[in-house]
């Protein structure tokens, strides 16, 4: 039996790279397929869309060797605040400060523009030989046999392998055509994105504003005077809002944002998000895994879509890699089920975490008011928890796979 | 001429489906596929240091002859031919050995599986650079006999892994009571715990049949976690030892 490659990937956006390179650094050969042709994703221009990475996150993307292509691009985090707020009332008393002095992995996290990121993993796929990239071209049906995973694409050709990897968001056609459900719910929230311009420095502060009407953050960009806002509200108010002109847009943001910065001016893209929830029932079968969004989906509340995705990544490849060595068949069903065993249970309680967290902090009940007002203000005068819950943010508890160690496979 | 040219037509979709058994991980062999990934990390990393091969390159183990008592449907046999080494599996079952080759077929590899003894083979002359000899030992009649037949069956500077059940009351009741009586992962009477051999036991006959033991670590199975790992400490049930022919 001869394959095109090890593994197949299908879905070009962040995960797939990022295990296409993590794999091909265990020494395997592999095929990314994606739907968009290169330069569709690879903007070159500012548009605001930036990631928050997670320390282990950080540390992948250096074992994969694309933090030292975009490392000088990213603005370190020093300082998270976490504050329970009224539109037009300020901060409440009780804050939450989580400060990188605490930790000693050293900031927070690392803010970076998409631009970057993607641009990252272009370069460096280009590097590799082991990878393969076919952009611009759709999958239209796949085939899992006892030994080999095949897909169709919309020419005509077909790649096969060993393994069948879907990177391919939460409309997941790898999903999909391999039967599996998913569940999930709409939070009835939309989140909207967008970049600002600002007058005083940001000093590399993260700020988390719990609103009635969901969470509202403020995430310092490089260069000092831009940060990302990621903003969700109710669904109807916030397709209204949404709709605005730029100067309208600018006039509710205002007073939700504050005047802590100075004088605040839009810049780049806007973008909307509605908000949902997506589990699917396996994430991996014979021959066959998910990964990232195709996976699990899950409210953007603390930024921890991408970096639950390369958690995924290093997961997998660290499976697939290990089964390799040991000289077993990295596509039997047992050794996909390690990585299920390993990421489901995560991702699920993740999730519900993120809802229940969510559900507590957009709500205007004052008794629940008081309560996280006081939770905060717990959380924050003991050290322990603080760091616990810092630590747990930033990637750095359970078990983590090798590769988000900062070390290699 | 290869077993499964041998075999009638007939008779391949049954061991088809008796290979499927045996490679089924939920299947009647799940203690074994269970147990499996914590054997090929043992098996891999000692062949690895006694041969100076990296692990991280493809078919690390080509050019090594390797010997598989006792292989059942393969479990070993395949990871170690997929791993570059040239394979013959052993099995004194002889419904094993077309059950074996049809999968390894299937898989795309080449294994020369046969009915076979280590003692038969050893009186052929045949010689290899590496043993495994999987949780046979406490299967047979005459451990010493059979290990210095697998000492004939090695090159000078060869090696032997031999795993198998320590004696004492922990492994009665894993081995016996945990797996036979009350999982039922294993047949009643798959062992005779009288035929359990201690790690000092074990050291002493092989090197009363001629070959240096260098290295031996338990295989410690953990009920949280749901899985097997090699400790250094822990060899009070399953344990497995490397061995070399000086």
């Amino acid at each position: 039996m001869t394959y095109d490659s090890d593994i197949v990937i299908v879905g070009g956006g962040l995960n797939g790279p990022a295990l296409a390179l993590a794999l091909a650094s265990g020494g395997m050969r592999v095929t990314v397929i994606d739907a968009r042709a290169a330069p569709a994703r690879a903007k070159p221009g500012f548009d605001g869309r930036a990631y928050a990475l997670s320390i282990a996150s950080k540390r992948l993307l250096t074992a994969i060797g694309v933090w030292a292509r975009v490392g000088a691009q990213s603005q370190p985090m020093l300082k998270i605040v976490a504050t329970d707020g009224r539109v037009g009332q300020g901060p409440a008393p009780l804050r939450l400060r989580f400060d990188h002095d605490e930790i000693e992995e050293g900031p927070m996290g690392f803010m970076l523009e998409d631009r970057h990121l993607y641009a990252g993993f272009l370069d460096a796929m280009a590097e590799e030989p082991r990878i393969t990239l076919i952009a611009g071209q759709t999958v239209v049906s796949q085939e899992i046999t006892g030994q080999a995973a095949r897909v169709t694409l919309a020419s005509g050709a077909t790649v096969s392998a060993r393994v069948l990897v879907g990177c391919d968001g939460r409309a997941s056609g790898v999903a999909a055509r391999a039967g599996i459900k998913r569940q999930g719910h709409a939070y009835g929230q939309t989140a909207l994105v967008c970049a600002v311009s600002h007058e005083r420095a940001h000093g590399g502060i993260a700020h988390q504003f719990f609103t009635p009407g969901g969470p509202f953050a403020i995430l310092p960009l490089a260069g000092g005077h831009h940060s990302s806002v990621v903003w969700s509200e109710p669904e109807g108010p916030a397709q209204q809002i949404a709709a605005l002109e730029d100067a309208d847009f600018l006039t509710v943001l205002r007073p939700r944002f504050g005047a802590f910065l100075g004088e605040i001016a839009l810049v780049g893209a806007r973008f909307s998000y509605p908000l949902s929830l997506t589990l699917a029932e396996r994430f991996a079968g014979p021959r066959l895994a998910l990964v990232g969004d195709a996976a699990h989906g899950v409210h953007p509340i603390a930024g921890q879509g991408l970096n639950l995705g390369l958690r995924d990544v290093g997961a997998l490849a660290q499976v697939m890699v290990d089964a390799a060595r040991r000289g077993e068949d990295i596509g039997a069903a047992d050794v996909l089920e390690r990585y299920q065993t390993w990421r489901r249970p995560e991702a699920m309680a993740l999730a519900l975490g993120m809802d229940g967290v969510n559900a507590l902090f957009s709500n205007d009940n004052p008794i629940l008011r008081a309560g996280r007002d006081l939770g905060l203000g717990i959380v924050g005068a003991m050290p322990g928890l603080r760091r616990a819950f810092l630590r747990q943010a930033a990637g750095l508890t359970g078990e983590v796979p090798r590769l988000l160690a900062g070390r290699m496979l | 001429m290869s077993v499964t040219s041998t075999i009638d037509p007939a008779e391949v979709a049954k061991f088809e489906a008796m290979a499927a058994e045996w490679w089924n991980p939920n299947g009647k062999f799940k203690p074994l596929h269970m147990l499996n990934p914590c054997r090929l990390d043992y098996i891999t990393r000692q062949i690895a240091a006694e041969f100076d091969r990296d692990l991280a390159t493809s078919e690390p183990f080509k050019g090594l002859r390797l010997l598989d008592i006792g292989c059942g449907g393969g479990l070993l046999s395949e990871p170690m031919a997929r791993l570059g080494a040239e394979v013959v599996g052993a099995d004194a079952a002889p419904r094993n050995i077309p059950v074996a080759a049809v999968h390894a077929q299937q898989a795309g590899l080449t294994i020369d599986y046969r009915f076979t003894t280590a003692e038969d083979l050893a009186s052929a002359n045949e010689v290899f650079d590496v043993v495994l000899n999987m949780e046979v030992v406490e299967h047979v009649s005459d451990p010493l006999s059979y290990l210095t037949a697998c000492q004939q069956l090695l090159k000078p500077g060869g090696l032997m892994i031999c795993s198998t059940l320590n004696r004492n009351a922990k492994s009665f009741g894993m081995a016996i009571i945990g797996a036979e009586w009350v999982m039922r992962w294993l047949p009643k009477g798959t062992h005779d715990w009288k035929k359990f051999i201690t790690p000092d036991e074990l050291y002493d006959l092989i090197r009363r049949a001629g070959l240096d033991p260098v290295d031996r670590k338990g295989m410690v199975f953990n009920p949280v976690k749901w899985s097997w790992s090699l400790s250094s400490r822990d060899l009070s049930c399953n344990y497995v030892t490397a061995s070399v022919k000086r």
